[in-house]
């Protein structure tokens, strides 16, 4: 299925997600990376300041979504696959390799490249191939 | 006092980290997977969702960085490690293939969460299942010999 090509839209998206990270790091000296935010609300001795923080960050993340609607009167378009089984799968992949990998398109993408980290600029090169190759077989091999 | 500070920074951060998801298509997973078609049906838009934030978060951590420490803490917590090891390109791949397969990264499933579509309320906890796997003894150590 096509979507639109929407430059201007992802771009201004795009710095307020730069401005996202540039406060979190300004204010409290955090890297706003979501799976590290997010795997610490699974710490056993969950509870320091830097948890407890990064919990109002995914607070503010979720509360995101119905604010757009309240203010738009839409709720945002999405297509998101019916295929369970398939997302069941694709979320432990997607939380085991940001886990494992220290990072995800936020920390290793946007702030691990702002910094000029090696690291994140391999990793982001990493997984934007297999994901390039994920898709070319699901879509153009299987043709699922 | 600086603790309840650094809620509300964190509050008010996530919350424009969403926003901007939403703004930007990146929350849909059929946007994103169309990026990765790049040999079928492919929107590039999300190149510039990457452009965007990081034209703002390079300059920015640049600026920021130049003072002594955050406003809400005594230094900027930053990742310190430079090494390539197998377990950094491991975790990316397998990543990846998450991605492709179900259109979603941490951030925008989260943010997509209370719209609440069948796949999504799938995805979700089947990632935090992923993260809190990473975490167990076999593969916390695992491929850390050449750390």
């Amino acid at each position: 299925m096509e979507t639109a090509f929407t430059p201007v839209l992802s771009l201004a998206g795009g710095a307020l997600i730069g401005l996202s990270a540039v406060m979190l790091m300004g204010l409290n000296g955090r890297i706003a990376g979501i799976s590290g935010i997010a795997s610490r609300l699974l710490r056993r001795d969950f509870g320091g300041a830097a948890d407890r923080q990064g919990l109002f960050f995914i607070i503010g993340l979720l509360l995101a979504a119905p604010t757009y609607a309240a203010v738009t009167g839409n709720w945002p378009v999405q297509t998101v696959s019916g295929n369970i089984p398939l997302l069941m799968i694709a979320g432990v992949l997607v939380g085991f390799g940001a886990v494992f990998g220290n990072g995800c398109t936020s920390g290793h993408g946007v702030c691990g490249i702002s910094r000029q980290s090696v690291r994140s600029l391999i990793a982001t090169a990493t997984f934007m191939t297999t994901g390039i190759a994920t898709v070319f077989v699901m879509r153009h091999v299987i043709g699922a | 006092m600086k603790n309840q500070l650094k809620n509300v920074s964190g509050l008010l951060a996530g919350f424009t980290f969403g926003i901007g998801l939403l703004l930007s298509g990146m929350a849909d997973p059929a946007k994103v997977q169309n990026f990765l078609d790049l040999f079928g049906t492919w929107d590039p838009s999300l190149a510039f969702v990457m452009g965007g934030a990081i034209a703002v978060t390079f300059p920015g951590f640049r600026l920021i960085t130049r003072n002594s420490g955050p406003v809400f803490d005594v230094k900027f917590h930053l990742p310190s490690r430079t090494d390539l090891d197998a377990r950094l390109l491991t975790g990316a791949a397998i990543f990846g293939i998450g991605w492709g397969l179900g259109g979603f990264c941490p951030g925008p499933a989260l943010t997509a969460l209370p719209l609440a579509a069948t796949g999504t309320i799938s995805f979700v906890p089947a990632m935090f299942l992923g993260m809190w796997l990473a975490g167990q003894a076999p593969f916390r150590t695992a491929l850390l010999m050449n750390a």
